[in-house]
């Protein structure tokens, strides 16, 4: 018999994984629930923005701080490109010609990170004490990870209800057509938007870099994961997304300590199959 | 069209010719490439069944693991011959392949959800077979325990490889066979119907469930024949190489550059990204791992942005075309 205290322990931690996998899902759904587009490769473009934090802390001496800032720019600036290369030119084709596209840019992500840095495991070592509360160990790392991630979620809830642009981008997602007809220009607010969910990518890129070592396959881990989370959540939906996350992550945390880690995922992916038929809209959807 | 048949029946003959020809020291290599471009081939014709009707699956990887897994599973601990395992390994994956289907289908679960359903299928074959590893052999697979024995029809194992060139040949034509009666039936006009709009089909009478669910039986049974081939030709089932969201997706491009419309599409398709794979290996042995999916991706990309139709669908278009309007004059009745 497990000692409940392995639990608890696993509950706190699923706490502290859903942080992240909320910032992560966020990110996917504003560009999902904007541009309508599901961006197959944006766990991988995550990894990007970790082998950038990466390099710039192990290769060129930069304070963390200054390489995760900048870690928040290279997102944004792979969430402008895979914009204006990919998505662009087949915003008006069939949503599975979409889905392939950015399905191939998850493969030349994952080969061209092999070929350049090859499959080794790298990671910053960040060394911070670990905290004991009632016999239960947390990592001060992934606290402080948790803490900065539902930062990131609150400036992005800002920005969409306290900006003029914000505004505009929730309207978007809202009525297409109408938007057009307000005289707000979509293209450039698609555009805004891939910077944002880019720059989000950033944001869980450094976090994730000082907890987990990065490799090229990063992002098979979590990007499936990620997809689940949102679709849950209901597409475009924020709140849906971020209390998604967490029940994924106790799903996974709890079931990895009860069974194993495989089975954890297993479970999460069959209890995902099984909403999609009984409330495809997500758990937080009106039924119709 | 007496032309193009004839070319087919050639090409025919020449691949039938293949394994007789002396290729010198390289010729074992030679027929293994060819084995591999049947297989797949054949494996991305039984997908290209559900994803030409909109039906675009990206879990196959769990019937091919299916096939694969419960093929020489059933030999190693049970000794129960391929031939048995392989129709039971194929009548499991389609019974599998129902129970998701139905509700698919029940609750009108299209598009990306579908697609993202089939994902998280394909992941939970792959990873219950790594977490039964007991007997799965977990994440560094498992091989067919044949004893040794060489060459016999009882456990499939041959040590020459001509005998599964010919059986890889012949797969190859069952799969397109199988594709050209789809292609022909009243099947085809429902399923098209249904896949532009499903409640418009079903409003003219067309059993949307029904179609549906015998497509998927049809593209399940026949990719778990795949894995169960794949399976007994390498001696050996690993969940990456024939499980999961990495197989599910190469199968998806393969065909998807080939074109996923036309016959010969995941054929060309195939071919090309072996073909090309290879030879990048070849050329740079180990010193540029990754380079060959560098390169699919780009062209992934590139296909679907310039020609979602695929290679040989781009093709056979063009041709068509050509054959139905003579230069210069009115579209000609063909």
């Amino acid at each position: 018999m497990l000692d409940p205290i392995f639990i608890l322990e696993a509950v706190v931690n699923g706490i502290l994984l859903g942080g992240i996998l909320a910032l992560l899902a966020l990110g996917l759904n504003l560009i999902f629930g904007v541009i309508d587009i599901v961006w197959i490769a944006y766990v991988d473009l995550v990894t990007l923005c970790m082998y950038g934090v990466y390099f710039l802390v192990s290769l060129y001496g930069w304070p963390l701080w200054l390489a995760g800032l900048a870690g928040i720019g290279i997102g944004a600036l792979l969430g402008v490109l895979v914009h204006l290369l990919i998505i662009t030119p087949i915003l008006a084709s069939p949503p599975i010609n979409q889905l392939l596209a950015t399905g191939g840019l998850l493969f030349f992500i994952q080969s061209a990170a092999t070929l350049l840095w090859s499959t080794d495991h790298r990671s910053l070592r960040v060394s911070l004490p670990t905290l004991e509360v009632g016999g239960i160990f947390i990592s001060f790392t992934r606290l402080l990870a948790f803490g900065l991630a539902i930062l990131a979620m609150v400036a992005l809830y800002l920005f969409l209800t306290r900006t003029y642009t914000g505004t505009a981008i929730r309207a978007v997602s809202q009525d297409r057509e109408a938007i057009a007809l307000m005289g707000a220009r979509p293209q450039r607010l698609y555009l805004v938007t891939s910077a944002v969910g880019g720059a989000m990518a950033g944001v869980a890129g450094a976090l994730l870099i000082i907890q987990y070592a990065v490799h090229p396959y990063f992002g098979g881990a979590f990007g499936p994961l990620t997809f689940m989370i949102c679709v849950l959540g209901g597409l475009g939906n924020m709140v849906g997304a971020f209390a998604a996350a967490f029940i994924m992550a106790q799903v996974i945390s709890v079931g990895g300590v009860l069974v194993s880690t495989e089975m954890g995922y297993v479970i999460a992916f069959v209890i995902f199959i099984v909403l999609m038929f009984v409330r495809p809209g997500g758990i937080f959807a009106r039924r119709a | 069209m007496s032309g193009a048949r004839l070319l087919g029946l050639a090409g025919l003959v020449a691949l039938a010719l293949v394994p007789l020809l002396p290729l010198g020291p390289a010729q074992e290599y030679i027929w293994h490439v060819i084995i591999q471009i049947f297989l797949w081939s054949f494996v991305g014709n039984a997908w290209s069944l559900m994803g030409r009707f909109g039906l675009v699956s990206l879990g196959h990887g769990a019937f091919l693991g299916m096939g694969a897994y419960a093929t020489v599973l059933l030999w190693n601990f049970y000794g129960m011959t391929p031939w048995a395992g392989a129709g039971l390994a194929i009548l499991i994956t389609v019974a599998f392949a129902l129970v998701v289907a139905y509700p698919c289908s029940r609750f009108q679960v299209v598009g990306h959800y579908f697609g993202l359903v089939t994902l998280a299928v394909g992941e939970v074959i792959r990873l219950l077979i790594v977490a039964e590893r007991d007997w799965t052999g977990g994440s560094l697979g498992v091989t067919l325990t044949t004893g040794g024995t060489a060459s016999d029809w009882w456990t499939l194992q041959f040590a020459d490889k001509r005998v599964f060139y010919y059986v890889g040949l012949a797969a190859w034509l069952f799969g397109l066979w199988v594709w050209w009666r789809v292609d022909r039936s009243m099947a085809r006009s429902a399923m098209e119907a249904i896949g532009e709009d499903e409640t418009a089909a079903a409003s003219v009478g067309i059993r949307v469930a029904r179609f549906k669910m015998a497509i998927t039986a049809l593209s399940a049974g026949l990719t778990a024949l795949g894995g169960a081939l794949l399976a007994l030709y390498l001696a050996y089932a690993n969940p990456d190489s024939l499980a999961g969201i990495g197989v599910s997706l190469r199968i998806v491009f393969a065909v998807v550059l080939g074109g996923m419309y036309a016959l010969l599409g995941p054929f060309v398709g195939t071919a090309l990204t072996i073909a090309l794979s290879e030879y990048l290996r070849i050329y740079f042995g180990i010193k540029l791992i990754g380079i060959a999916e560098t390169i699919y991706g780009l062209l992934l990309i590139v296909f679907i942005i310039f020609l979602p139709a695929g290679i040989y669908g781009s093709i056979a278009q063009a041709v068509r075309r050509r054959l139905t309007r003579p230069s210069g004059g009115l579209p000609a009745r063909a």
